[in-house]
């Protein structure tokens, strides 16, 4: 809601900003940045349908988030054009997300992380044991981006165009979900699943509906992710991918739109600025993890405004407000 | 037929090591209601400590060397349940998610200190042989696994069902309000059977040694499997980690044998189908 | 007792939990129109007889009738879309929103609506102006937009009310509308049930007699899962059953 309620123009300088931003970037590894922030971002946004306003949350996703890659992939490698292989790809995750769905709304909270986890883990065993199908460890290349209406996508700078154009139509896919009546039953089953029941409401559908929708745009994401990297290994589905897609939901702050944008950039930004330097992107993923949980529950934006105030009336010797009014 | 009796030995191997594992994550579960993302790391981590002890600088003692992983892990395992589990107290989705962080900090450090190479212990020298029985060779080692599995199986059993740590488990297990209404300190149970899960895990992940290695990733190789066991036998149920231990250690080796490609997700389909038939387990209660 | 004529029938409803029989060869007749009070002592199996009709739990045996037709087999989900609505003793709404779209969920869980993910909710008019009608009833226009965590104990009883009204409801069932009340908000919510119109057939539980008497046509006394007495507000009252079983303690 936060981004609806921004002024118009602060939204279309950013929007502006974004647009232009390879013109004043220039250096095509930070455009290169640029597009890995906004794919994840369409990941993230993708995952905060449900553990923001469904209040589900999957360890599953970099299941189909791979999923949706190695299908692309594996149908490009066999000779197959890229709207065969994309259209493909989607429906395959699609597909997989109705039964990740259904498997694990028999559940809601911890079983349904729980599910969610194993199911991704299955999907990482496929790609990794599976040589025949996936040549295992070694992976799958992509050796061509596609050509939108004869426009190549293999520059930095186009690539960025194209993704910033998904970006764009998901971001407003889920402004329109969020004010929307199925944004709200979503939200109502998250907050009183038995009150929904009782009101009428098919919670159990809501919540699969919600993730498929979920599931669409994960597979947009594992798309963009292929063209973006033209390699996918079985690492994609592991557990850390899952991880870090949660990190950036819940870093930007949980159930707004802006969140899980503001998540992607910071952990893309991180992650690559940690691999610049040292091999320990792993101990930085576990370290901040546990410092958001234990110390900013409510993400980093509005954790650090809260730390800040902290601090700032513990200077100036004020005794600190021992609880913020809850909201 | 001497590969499939081969095979059921080394099945019945792994399961008693994933009963070890999963004895652990089970209880844990069971008590404090939250999956233990980093059990697979304790099993790694108590792994490295093992091989650690048992290199020829320090050459300590098998058995030895299983203990002294086990009590280290213990107090670490108290360690993060007292100083940081503790603090998210009843906020399960928070505790997991921390569980989730510590394993990869976990994995991070073993992976500086330990290398990417694989560690294997050589079999201690008193287990080595085998014993032959009808023509068919049996691995003195694997036996033993069982065999400590056994045995650990039935102390555990004893304390929970016949001593009055065992209760307190049981009625922290039923009901945790109640049972801090009627006097019992859950919290340091709590911390108890954490370290006690750990222990465990760190126990098997130093037997296991020699047979699996220790490699970086064998803890999220562990987890799932430990995730699954609980999934199909049912949470806070010894049995049901006892008889999904065995199951899924058959199911690996066989389905090893006989469609390599396939075994590690193999090794889902029967939780798939208890999850769609007996949400709550083969061993597990319904929880109202 | 011929189906047809009764708004609400239960007819020899029986649940257990365990060993424990909460809910023994019930049997009610609700006329439509009528205003039933059920009554019993904490424990009688009240809220379980409500949960059993609603569909939120299964019965072991026995059926439930609305309108005339056996709803025994239908999905709790669905029955409010057949002329069913319900409130909850323990209040339970939707604590992040506002009252006003708290109401607005009551509307848009019968609207074919809740399916779109791309119009904008407050710009349909119709379910917004329902949903402020339906807070005029209950008095609660002037804090529509209040945040349900700020509003106290009594309007929230009140929005409980109002999402069941919104609903349109043939029957409705008020899970102990008064408790936890104080003096003056129980007045407001009794003057609000009594302006219900009539062609809303109305259930209601309260364990405390008094309170509810005057609102009674029909009272039912239900204890430790049965019913012990059943008949009109003096008929009851004059009963020495329900001397011993409820007004003794």
């Amino acid at each position: 809601m936060s981004w609806m309620n921004a002024p118009r123009w602060a939204t279309g300088v950013a929007i502006a900003l974004l647009i232009t931003l390879p013109f004043w970037v220039g250096n095509p590894y930070y455009i290169n940045v640029a597009s890995q922030i906004l794919l994840f971002a369409v990941f993230a946004l993708a995952l905060n349908v449900l553990v923001g306003y469904g209040g589900l949350v999957s360890l599953g996703h970099a299941g189909l988030f791979a999923m949706a890659g190695y299908a692309g992939a594996l149908m490009l490698d066999a000779g197959h054009g890229h709207l065969a292989a994309d259209l493909t790809a989607i429906a395959v995750t699609v597909l997989a997300s109705a039964v990740f769905g259904v498997l694990a709304l028999r559940s809601t909270g911890i079983g349904f992380l729980m599910i969610t986890l194993a199911l991704g883990q299955i999907v990482w065993g496929i790609a990794y044991r599976w040589q025949s199908l996936t040549n295992g460890d070694n992976g799958v290349n992509v050796t061509t981006r596609p050509a939108p209406f004869g426009i190549s996508l293999a520059s930095a700078d186009n690539f960025y165009f194209a993704t910033l154009l998904v970006f764009l139509v998901a971001l407003i896919t889920m402004a329109l979900f969020v004010r929307s009546p199925f944004g709200a039953s979503l939200r109502g089953t998250r907050d009183q699943a038995r009150r929904m029941n009782a009101l009428g409401y098919n919670v159990w559908l809501i919540r699969l509906v919600a993730f498929l929708f979920s599931g669409f745009w994960t597979g947009v994401a594992g798309l963009l992710f292929i063209y973006y990297n033209q390699f996918i290994s079985p690492q994609v589905a592991a557990l850390q991918t899952s991880a870090e897609a949660l990190l950036m939901v819940i870093s930007g702050g949980t159930a707004t739109l802006l969140g899980p944008i503001a998540g992607a950039a910071i952990v893309v930004i991180m992650k690559n600025v940690v691999s610049a330097y040292v091999e320990r992107w792993n101990l930085v993923l576990g370290v901040i993890f546990v410092a958001i949980i234990t110390f900013m529950p409510e993400g980093l934006v509005p954790g650090s405004v809260r730390l800040w105030k902290l601090a700032w009336r513990a200077m100036r010797g004020r005794p600190a407000k021992a609880a913020e009014p809850s909201a | 037929m001497t590969l499939w009796l081969t095979l059921a030995v080394n099945s019945i191997a792994l399961g008693g090591l994933l009963f070890l594992l999963s004895a652990g994550f089970s209880l844990i579960f069971g008590l404090m209601r939250i999956p233990n993302l980093m059990h697979g790391s304790f099993f790694m981590l108590g792994a490295y400590f093992g091989v650690t002890l048992l290199d020829n600088r320090i050459g300590m003692n098998f058995w030895a060397a299983a203990l002294v992983s086990a009590l280290a892990m213990a107090v670490i395992g108290g360690l993060v349940e007292r100083f940081l589990l503790r603090r998210l107290n009843g906020q399960e989705l928070p505790q997991v998610l921390l569980t989730l962080g510590l394993s990869f900090i976990i994995a991070d450090v073993c992976l500086m200190i330990w290398t990417g190479d694989p560690w294997q212990p050589p079999t201690p020298d008193h287990l080595r042989g085998v014993l032959q029985v009808a023509g068919v060779y049996f691995p003195y080692f694997r036996l033993v696994i069982v065999l400590v599995a056994v045995v650990i199986a039935v102390a555990l059993w004893l304390m929970v069902d016949w001593t009055r740590l065992g209760a307190m488990i049981r009625a922290g297990v039923d009901d945790a309000p109640i049972a801090r209404v009627v006097g019992i300190k859950v919290s340091q149970l709590f911390t108890l059977v954490f370290a006690l899960g750990a222990a465990l895990a760190a126990f098997g992940g130093v037997i296991g040694a020699p047979y699996l290695s220790v490699y970086p990733g064998l803890d999220a190789e562990m987890l799932p499997l430990a995730l699954i066991v609980v999934i199909l036998g049912g949470t806070g149920s010894l049995l049901g980690a006892l008889v999904g231990s065995f199951l899924i250690g058959f199911l690996y080796n066989f389905g090893q044998a006989m469609f390599p490609d396939l075994a590690y997700v193999i090794l889902f389909l029967p939780m798939l189908l208890v999850l769609v038939l007996r949400p709550q387990g083969l061993f597990g209660r319904v929880m109202t | 007792m011929s189906a047809q004529q009764t708004a609400l029938g239960v007819n020899a409803l029986c649940k257990s939990f365990g060993g424990l029989r909460v809910t023994a060869n019930v049997n009610l007749a609700v006329e439509p129109g009528e205003r039933r009070l059920i009554i019993g002592p904490n424990g009688a199996g009240k809220t379980t007889l409500f949960n059993l009709i609603t569909g939120e739990l299964t019965p072991d045996s026995g059926s439930v009738t609305l309108l005339g037709n056996d709803i025994t087999k239908v999905a709790s989900r669905k029955r409010p879309h057949l002329g069913m609505a319900r409130t909850y003793q323990i209040i339970t709404l939707f604590g992040r929103d506002t009252i006003m779209r708290n109401v607005t969920l009551a509307l848009l869980g019968l609207s074919q609506l809740r399916w779109n993910p791309f119009i904008d909710l407050e710009q349909e008019h119709h379910l917004v102006e329902a949903a402020s009608a339906a807070l005029a009833r209950v008095g609660l226009s002037h804090i529509a937009e209040r945040p349900l965590s700020q509003t106290s104990y009594g309007e929230r009883r009140r929005v409980e009310i109002a999402m069941a009204l919104a609903q349109n409801p043939k029957v409705l069932l008020l899970d102990e509308p008064y408790a936890g009340l104080s003096i003056d908000e129980r007045r407001d919510v009794q003057k609000l049930i009594a302006g219900i119109p009539r062609d809303v057939t109305i259930v209601m539980i309260e364990h405390n007699m008094d309170v509810a008497l005057e609102f009674a046509e029909r009272i039912t006394l239900l204890h430790f899962g049965e019913v012990i007495v059943e008949g009109t507000r003096s008929e009851v009252v004059a009963d020495p059953r329900t001397r011993e079983v409820y007004l003794g303690h």
